[in-house]
This record gives C-alpha cells, structure tokens and sequence, in this order.
C-alpha cells in the first residue's frame, strides 16, 4: 500500500527497549482502589453506591450521565469506605469526586453478559454494551468509544484506523498488548466493523515494533477485512490526524472530525477493551500501563486495576534507583506532570514516568531568534513562533487567526527549539484562556436573559397591580353611586 | 487645464454642499455607539459599576466618561470586546485582582424574609416566605445586591471554586 507523508515531526530518542522486551506482569490489587468519577472526556459519572456498601468485582458505581460520559465500575469486590474528593491525576492537583474501595482480596465477580456470537447482535446493540462497559479512548484522550462506534450512522464510514503507532518516546504498553494479544485486539476489531458497518480496518504500527507487527499480521491473516501496515517511525504518527494522512494523504479540514472524511479512528488498547467487554461481559476494571523513566528501578509493563496509587504502581516496581526530579503521566513529550505520587491510575494512563534530572535537562529559555526550526517542525503547518509572540502579549485572537485552534499540542516546536522557548505551554495557555473567555460569553449571554425576562415580570407584574387598582377604583365608585341612588 | 479645475472644483462643492445640507437634516438624535454598548453590556441593572443602570453606564463608556472595564459581571471578555469595539488598547492585567464572587446563603442564619431574592436582578436566589432561601451559582453575577439588604448578614460571597474544568495551564514565566 502506498503510504503519504505528513509534514515535519521529529525523531525524538526512543527509550522504549527497557520496558518492549519484558513481558506485561498483572499487579496484584491493592488494599485501597481510588477511583475518580471523571476518568474521561465529557460530564462526570454519577455515584450510585453507598458509603459501607459492599461492591463486587465489575459493579456499576456511578452511572454515566448525557450522551457524551461513561460509567465507572468496581475494579475489584470490596467495600465502599468513602466517597470524597481526592487529587486527581491532573497537573493543577485540583481535587476530584472519588470513590474509595477497601478491597476483600477475594475479587469476586458480579454477574456478566456474554456474546457467543457478537456478528449477530446489531451495532446499537454493540455500542450500548460497549458504552456501558465505561469503554474510552485507550489511547490517552479518553474519549467515550460508544459515542465514535455511533457515529457510522451519521457518517458514512470507509474506514477504521487501528492507532498502533505509539510514538511517545518509553511508551511500550500498546507494543506490548499486541505482541500478547494478537488475537484479542483482532477480534475487538471486527467486533467494531460490524458495529460500524464498515468493511476495511487498516492497523498501522510504526516500524520500530517488529515483533508486534509480525503478531498483528499473523492474527489477522484469516480475515481480509482487517490489514497490517507499517509506517514510518516519526513523531507524532500516533496523532489522529497525522495517522489518517500517513495512510491515506487525506488531511482533516480545520473544525472537522474525522468521521466527516469518513475515517473512525481507534487505539489498539481501545479494540482490546471492547473484545474483553463483548465476548466475556468485562467491563473496564484495568488497563496495561508502562511503568518506565530513569529513576524506577525495574522499569516494565503491568496490568494495572483502575484506582490504584502511582506510589503503589511504583512500589511494586521495587521503587526508585534515584530521586525522581518529574513524574509524568503519558508520554514525555504530550503528558501531564503529577503534582503527587498520591493519585490513582486511570483509564487514560498509558503510562507512569518517572524522569532523573538528568533526563528531563532543564535549560534556560532564550529569546526568539526567528530561525523557524519550529515552523518545519510543526506537522500542522503552521508558524508557532507568530502564534507564540501573540500568545505571549494576550493577543489570543490573532493567534487564531494564525491557526492556534488546528495546533495538536504535539510539542514538537518546543522539542526542536534552540532557545528552548515553552512554545506548547503558550498555546496550552492561550487554548485555556479562550475557553474561559468562551465561559463568560456564555453566562453573560445567560445573565442578559435572566435579567430581560426579570424586566418583562416586573413590567407584567406592575402593569396588573395598575389594572386591579383600577377595576377596585371602578367598583368602589359604582357600589357608591349605586348606594347614591339607592339614597336618593 | 481650466475645464478641468472649474469641473473638479464644482464637484467638489456640491458634494460638500450635500454632505453639508444631510450631516444638519439626517441627523441621528442618540448616540448609535452609546446603543450598541448598551446591547454588549449584560443588561442586568446591578449597578455595581456605579451608574444606575447598563444605559446610563453605556453612554458614559461611550462618550470616554467612564472606563471600559467598569463592568465586574462581565469581566475580562467584555471590556476586550469593548476595547475592540471603541479601537483602544487598555491594560488589562490589573483586572484579575477584582475576580468574579458568587453569594451564597447561609442556612443557619436565614431567617426566610424574601428580602433578598426580590432585589436580586438575575432571579439568581430562590425561596419562600420563612423558608431557607438558596442561590443558584450558574446564574449569580455577584453584584452584591443581596448583600445588602440582608437583615442576618447570612448572604455571604466568597470566590468562584477552581475545578478540573476551568483550571487552565497558567502562562509559561519566560527569564527573557
């Protein structure tokens, strides 16, 4: 197949062959799960148990609320003791609404529903269990996968992208999960054609994972639907957009979604998941997270319970060889750093990183030199100096106009910059301050209602106090006049 | 040479002369800047900038009377539309010492008098006669007229939460 090249990118060191070569270990569950009720994009779910309560492993504990949430479920049986707000595995280390399980150590299930054949539900069918299995993006963005499996019936789709691309440098786990689980990610995959009435699944893997490509392609020898392809090993591949013009020299117009150039894509942890949910009734309970970084002591990959501690996650990796300077949740180059140990593993942590001084090489920043490495960077095409000079001086809407809203926050401008200006921390900035500012439009335009419709009442209120004043006035004169004649 | 000038000279005097005669008979009485102000301002009357109402508050902004950043419930977004609006540039860094406040009942104190929700001008409290009245957080402006009026000083504003949501990456501190 011939494959298409996207502009710019960087070839960032890979330090994947500490943690690619081990294979995934399952950790064992821990005494306390915290599991926050917002683990993706859209409104928060719904506790639906109570404090004391016991749970059992696979139980719904909060429901999702609106088209656009998940639910969250028990990752193991136990014992609610708690629900409260705790850290939430973000960079603000801003609390989140959190449920808190004692576990029992039995980890028994509650009862699930099974498919024999999932080719003969139809894809409603598949969405909604794939919906209620609190399924979303695997990939790190965590966007509910229901809502994508649903969009083949207002799109026509010709495609489903399988994401294998990885490219964040020390991530390993997807690598890992296919050269494991071939045949399950294959499946999970079918299972989402079926669902999306689409007949062709291009899997792409980078071509730094030979073994992982070899497995895919051997697992989906038997079914014509589904194709291995290797592409390039480049920064950033596995961003949607990026991938999609790798396989097929589309681009994504600016504003629009994929779906409307009729490509869904997914990642191979995501095809994984809805396997586990469609075939066995597993709802969401774990994910495969890269344990990796310079400080950790014995770097691999570990099937995690959603909920448990980082510091727990790290423990079991026999600690640290030195004291971490950074701990990032994600890849280096687009994850977030960790305000604390104290926060729990989530649906979207590929991976936990725990970076040496040494690695992370804190240099000062310098002025623009305008030598626009960071505009041949960019895989977006766009002039990320212009945008951060306005950024800088809170000109958000001409940054706009330079194309602030098509940035992907790759950070490939910041990688590349040899005055190492946090170019990608501006736009993050300005991205921020536009969605507040788009907050107050919006309360100010409510405010201006509220308040018309208060003046509408008021007028309506004064103006029948008026006419009752004036009908008792009527009366009074005529119950007068009448007792005038009555009296004359 | 000469029909050139007496043409283009002509031309020139009536054109003036027209302009003349429509600036004096076309005139708009009010002040059609003062008016679309007075349609950017959120148009609740709260009176915390000082003037009795948006109209009033529109036409001192518009004849410079008055600062573009005079409104706190509209905040940052509207004095930099405003700013766009009237083609100045103001500062404004200083406006985020003033950050919006919500109001909020204190149950142990309210006494019920329906005091405050009459006055409020977002119909942002709710409650009944002897009963604990509440505010609704999503459509409170904190104009602090409530404040006001309550008898128990059981209305009390306090700063807007940071959550997940609003939280944004400050910006990045550049030693150049």
């Amino acid at each position: 197949m011939k494959l298409f090249r996207f502009r710019g990118g960087v070839h960032p060191v890979a330090h994947k062959q500490s943690t690619g070569c081990k294979a995934i270990n399952t950790m064992p569950v821990p005494k306390h799960l915290y599991v926050p009720v917002q683990q993706h994009i859209g409104a928060p779910a719904e506790p639906m148990v109570n404090i004391g309560q016991s749970v059992l492993r696979g139980e719904l504990l909060a429901y999702s609320q609106g088209a656009l949430s998940a639910p969250v479920h028990a990752p193991s049986s136990g014992t609610v003791i708690d629900i409260s707000e705790h850290t939430a595995p973000h960079p603000s280390g801003l609390p989140v609404r959190t449920i808190i399980i004692e576990t029992d150590g039995e980890d028994k299930w509650c009862s699930t529903q099974t498919a024999q054949n999932p080719f003969t539900l139809d894809s409603d069918e598949i969405s909604a269990r794939v919906g209620a299995a609190g399924i979303v993006g695997l990939g790190g963005a965590t966007f509910p996968s229901a809502v994508k499996l649903n969009m083949g019936k207002q799109y026509p789709i010709h495609t489903l992208v399988i994401n294998g691309g990885e490219c964040e440098p020390y991530l390993t786990c997807d690598d890992r999960l296919m050269q494991e689980q071939a045949s399950a990610i294959v499946d999970g995959i079918r299972i989402m054609l079926h669902a999306l009435h689409t007949q062709k699944a291009l899997v792409a893997i980078e071509d730094n994972k030979p073994e992982a490509i070899e497995a895919m392609k051997i697992a989906s020898n038997l079914f014509d639907s589904v194709e291995v392809i290797t592409v390039p090993s480049r920064y950033p591949m596995g961003s949607e957009k990026q991938m999609i013009q790798t396989l097929t020299g589309m681009e994504i117009p600016a504003g629009k979604r994929s779906a409307d150039i009729g490509i869904i894509v997914h990642n191979v942890g995501t095809a994984y998941a809805v396997h586990q949910a469609i075939r066995h009734g597993f709802p969401l309970l774990s994910r495969i997270v890269t344990i990796g970084g310079g400080a950790v002591k014995n770097p691999q990959n570990l099937e995690v319970r959603l909920g448990t501690l980082v510091s727990e996650v790290f423990a079991y990796c026999d600690g640290f060889v030195e004291t971490p300077k950074r701990i990032l949740m994600g890849g280096p180059m687009m994850g977030q750093v960790l305000p604390s140990q104290d926060v729990p593993i989530v649906k979207g942590s590929s991976g936990v990183i725990a970076l040496t001084s040494r690695e992370i090489a804190i240099s000062e920043n310098r002025p623009c030199i305008s030598c626009g490495s960071c505009v041949e960077a960019c895989p977006c095409g766009l002039l990320p100096l212009a945008m951060a000079a306005r950024a800088r001086k809170g000109e958000f809407d001409a940054a706009v106009d330079f194309g602030l809203m098509d940035c992907i926050s790759c950070g490939s401008c910041s990688y590349v910059c040899p005055s190492h200006i946090p170019l990608v921390q501006y736009f993050n900035y300005a991205k921020g301050e536009l969605a507040a500012r788009r907050r107050d439009q919006i309360k100010n335009e409510a405010t201006r209602k509220l308040a018309e419709q208060r003046n509408i009442r008021m007028q309506r209120i004064e103006q029948e106090k008026a006419e009752m004043a004036a009908k008792r006035r009527a009366m009074q004169e005529a119950k007068e006049k009448a007792k005038q004649e009555a009296a004359s | 040479m000469i029909a050139a000038i007496t043409s283009l000279l002509l031309l020139g005097t009536c054109l003036g002369l027209i302009l003349g005669y429509a600036s004096r008979y076309l005139k708009v009485e009010s002040d059609p800047l003062a008016d679309e102000i007075e349609a950017m301002l959120p148009g609740s009357q709260c009176g915390q900038c000082g003037f009795p109402g948006c109209s009033p508050a529109a036409i001192a902004i518009a004849s410079n009377e008055a600062p573009i950043t005079l409104c706190s419930p509209g905040g940052r977004s509207l004095a930099e539309q405003l700013a766009a609006k009237l083609g100045i540039e103001v500062d404004l860094s200083d406006l985020e010492d003033s950050l919006p406040m919500l109001a909020s009942v204190q149950e142990e104190t309210c006494i019920g008098c329906t005091r405050c929700f009459k006055v409020c001008p977002t119909d942002a409290i709710m409650g009944g006669p002897k009963q604990i009245h509440t505010v609704f957080n999503s459509a409170c402006i904190g104009c602090k007229a409530c404040i006001e009026v309550c008898p128990t000083e059981c209305l009390q504003m306090h700063n807007i939460k940071e959550t997940l949501t609003t939280w944004h990456w400050p910006k990045p501190a550049l030693a150049a």
